[in-house]
């Protein structure tokens, strides 16, 4: 069946049959022919934004909260390059989303045309894969394959970028349309014999560890950890794009790894003799110094991307394939050994977890002169809000005490930009949550720096009845940037403070932004704010913690330290050893 | 360091080279020299990829990244000893009338070709691995080299067997 239409109507239709229903987006020159049948589509909400950094996160936060993929769209030259950010955050944290851009016409491509960006070569180290398309009759099919490859596999970004005179051509539109992608083969199905290997790892060490990143939330293997970590009796440690992938308060919880992760957590890791990664790629923030970590332990590492097996420390048995499906064989092959009397005793090693567990508790100081610690502020709030809620974290001391302070109990609950550290990721990301989930709460648990990049969302959220909440923890700096200064640079305080407990007044700012406002400045206040905020539902809330300055992240591995050398205060190392 | 030959097939489109070009770059790996051509289906270019790999960046980490790239077919690492690999080498030699027929009997020994002659030039053709050329140029390097051209190395696997049966299958599955 054919039917004539333009590329425009051939984009709309498109995006309509692979399932489409939100785009985040602002027109403009180049991409206002697909905004013309934009306007009559009865299936695609169009949510316009104030900024086209806002609807790239916001597709992230949308693709988080619903595991589809998430779709941006913006016109050529500085509206496409507004999305480098999101495309690259998208690209680090491996979230599905199709990124759709005007191009000027064919015939002024290469011209240094009015609004021309080459956005197809800008982005072609932060997609997945990328698309210029200049002929209509390649639309569908382009869009077909853009979700396909974005969804599938390891997910990521893809960029289709369209010529004016390709969205504006008549031709006759066919659908459905064949993919035609010979170079792409994702394997999901684990190989057998080397999922046998990983369970008589698992059941012949002493001291192992499940290292689960967030391949386990992208697979939707929350289930089948579960199963596979009572089965063991191994503990469990979940990185910051996994947190909820593995229950918070499971007492085989060790909580999260890395430079800010428990003392628990790191320790699970470094003292291992057996790793077992489950979609986690060995990242720098996890794994500090390589060459000393987790020196006598064995790997087994299980993701979709083959590229990241051995990538930063090398495999022992490497298993390729999507975390359910290897998840689930693994606990079949266990279950094979536990059958042939092979059961892992891991008693002593529990000895000892415990004993970091309850030793090196998560904590912190309330400041001595009577300002809100803003670990107490998040910490309430999780209490409050609970864990059928959604958060959504910047990037910087605030991301670390929400991960921290807050206890995930179910996968895709916290949403927040790991691998590229994406300040103002935020409130356009909770936006595209809520959109994504309406029937959750999505709270927002911002610095007062990254608020300040990206708030005019709230805007976008007040005008379409998005209504998000945010937590503003406002120290009135740059708070991990200063917080390296007074460890690393003798408490030079160069270019961190912003002054915004003064200017703005964020109260005054939501009120001009169409949502509530309210200011919380003592500890008393905390409850009550977090509780009238979560009754109001007719718009969006910001209520401004003015927190202390000084707080710091704790436990911390200093950048390039061996993770032996973690702090859990200020020059305070553990003791390793457990002492009977 | 050590150099490795790599053949990669891929999708005949535009944008292909830049792709693989950058992932070299973007990752750390320097690219030796590189030839891309049209292979017996249109639709197929192939890539004869020469790297230089440091210790600390294995060769496996390129050819896993490489094949992430969607327009990538097939990646296959060529051993010297079990292939053929050719270089194509222009060469202008200084040669006026009183060198010229030792520059000649050069070129007879290499069995190269003159393919341009001036009163006080020649022009050499030659091919052959990286070995042969490079003691070409050794030898005439005396008479006064004014200019070089070289390719980059193609390359092909001795024996019956074929790298592209397998990725012209694919293709050909789906227009089936």
């Amino acid at each position: 069946m054919t039917e004539q239409m333009t590329g425009a109507q051939a984009l709309v239709r498109a995006l309509e049959n692979v399932g489409v229903d939100t785009v985040f987006g602002i027109p403009g020159g180049a991409i206002l022919p697909a905004y013309d049948p934009l306007y009559d589509s009865q299936k695609l909400r169009h949510i316009l934004v104030r900024h086209e950094q806002g609807a790239g996160h916001a597709a992230q936060g949308y693709a988080q909260a619903t595991g589809r993929v998430g779709v941006c769209m913006a016109t050529s030259g500085p509206g496409a390059t507004n999305l480098v950010t999101p495309i690259a955050d998208a690209y680090m944290d491996s979230v599905p989303m199709v990124a759709i851009t005007g191009q000027v016409a064919s015939r002024f491509i290469g011209t240094d045309a009015f609004q021309e960006a080459d956005i197809s070569g800008i982005t072609l180290p932060i997609t997945k894969h990328n698309f210029l398309v200049t002929d209509p009759r390649d639309i569908g099919r382009t869009i077909l394959e853009a979700f396909h490859i974005a969804g599938t596999g390891r997910p990521g970004p893809v960029l289709v970028d369209v010529a004016k005179d390709a969205m504006q051509a008549t031709f006759d539109f066919a659908w459905p349309e064949e993919m035609r992608l010979p170079g792409y083969r994702p394997v999901t199905r684990p190989h057998s014999k080397q999922v046998r290997e990983a369970a008589r790892m698992i059941v012949g060490a002493k001291r192992p560890v499940l290292y689960v990143g967030g391949g386990v939330i992208k697979a939707r293997a929350a289930a089948e950890l579960r199963v596979l970590a009572e089965l063991t009796g191994a503990p469990v440690v979940t990185t910051l794009m996994a947190r909820g992938a593995f229950p918070d308060s499971h007492p085989l919880h060790m909580g999260m790894p890395g430079m800010h992760g428990t003392v628990g957590a790191v320790g699970a890791l470094q003292k291992s003799d057996l790793i077992v990664a489950l979609g986690a790629r060995f990242d720098d923030r996890v794994t500090g110094d390589l060459n000393s970590f987790a020196p006598h332990a064995a790997i087994v590492h299980a993701d979709i991307d083959p590229a990241e097996i051995s990538k930063n420390r090398q495999a022992d048995v490497p298993i390729v394939g999507d975390a359910r499906e290897v998840l689930a064989d693994l606990i079949v092959a266990v279950q094979t050994e536990h059958a042939a009397g092979r059961i892992g005793d891991y008693t002593a090693w529990w000895q000892q977890l415990n004993a970091w567990k309850s030793t090196y508790a998560l904590g912190y100081d309330t400041p001595e002169n009577g300002e809100l610690a803003p670990q107490y502020v998040i910490e309430r709030l999780g209490e409050i809000v609970g864990p059928d809620a959604l958060y959504c974290a910047g990037v910087g001391q605030h991301q670390m005490w929400a991960s921290q302070f807050i206890s995930y109990e179910n996968p895709g609950q916290f949403l927040n930009s790991g691998g590229a550290g994406t300040m103002g990721y935020a409130v356009p990301a909770a936006m595209g949550a809520k959109v994504g989930a309406p029937g959750k709460t999505v709270w927002a648990i911002d610095g007062d720096g990254c608020f300040q990049m990206t708030n005019q969302e709230l805007v976008t959220c007040a005008i379409e009845g998005i209504p998000i909440k945010v937590a503003l923890i406002n120290n009135g700096n740059l708070g991990m940037v200063r917080q390296w200064q007074t460890l690393f640079y003798d408490g030079r305080y160069s270019n961190t403070k912003l002054h915004s407990k003064r200017i703005p007044d964020f109260v005054k700012l939501a009120d001009a932004y169409g949502c509530e406002g309210m200011r919380v400045e003592s500890a008393g206040e905390v409850d009550a704010a977090i509780e009238k905020a979560m009754e109001i539902d007719d718009r969006p809330v910001v209520i401004d913690f003015v927190v202390h300055d000084d707080a710091m992240v704790w436990p911390m591995v200093a950048a390039g330290s061996s993770n032996d050398e973690i702090k859990y205060a200020r020059d305070l190392a553990p003791k390793w050893e457990h002492e009977d | 360091m050590s150099r490795h030959t790599l053949s990669v097939l891929v999708e005949n489109k535009p944008g292909v080279l830049v792709r693989i070009a950058g992932l070299f770059a973007r990752r750390g790996f320097n690219i030796d020299s590189l030839a891309v051509g049209p292979t017996e289906h249109p639709e197929i270019s192939r890539m004869t990829i020469v790297v230089d790999v440091q210790q600390e960046l294995p060769l496996e980490q390129v050819t896993k990244q490489l094949n992430k790239l969607i327009n990538v077919l097939k990646i296959v690492e060529l051993d010297p000893a079990a292939s053929v690999q050719r270089e194509l080498v222009l060469i202008k030699v200084t040669a006026g009338p009183d060198v010229r027929s030792q520059v000649l009997e050069v070129v007879q020994l290499f069995r190269a070709k003159v393919v341009d002659v001036a009163p006080d030039a020649v022009t050499i053709e030659a091919t052959g691995n990286r070995d042969k050329l490079d003691a070409l140029y050794r030898c005439l390097e005396p008479y006064g080299i004014k200019e070089l051209v070289q390719s980059g190395a193609i390359a092909v696997g001795r024996g019956a067997r074929s790298i592209t049966d397998r990725s012209l299958r694919a293709l050909e599955s789906r227009s089936a």
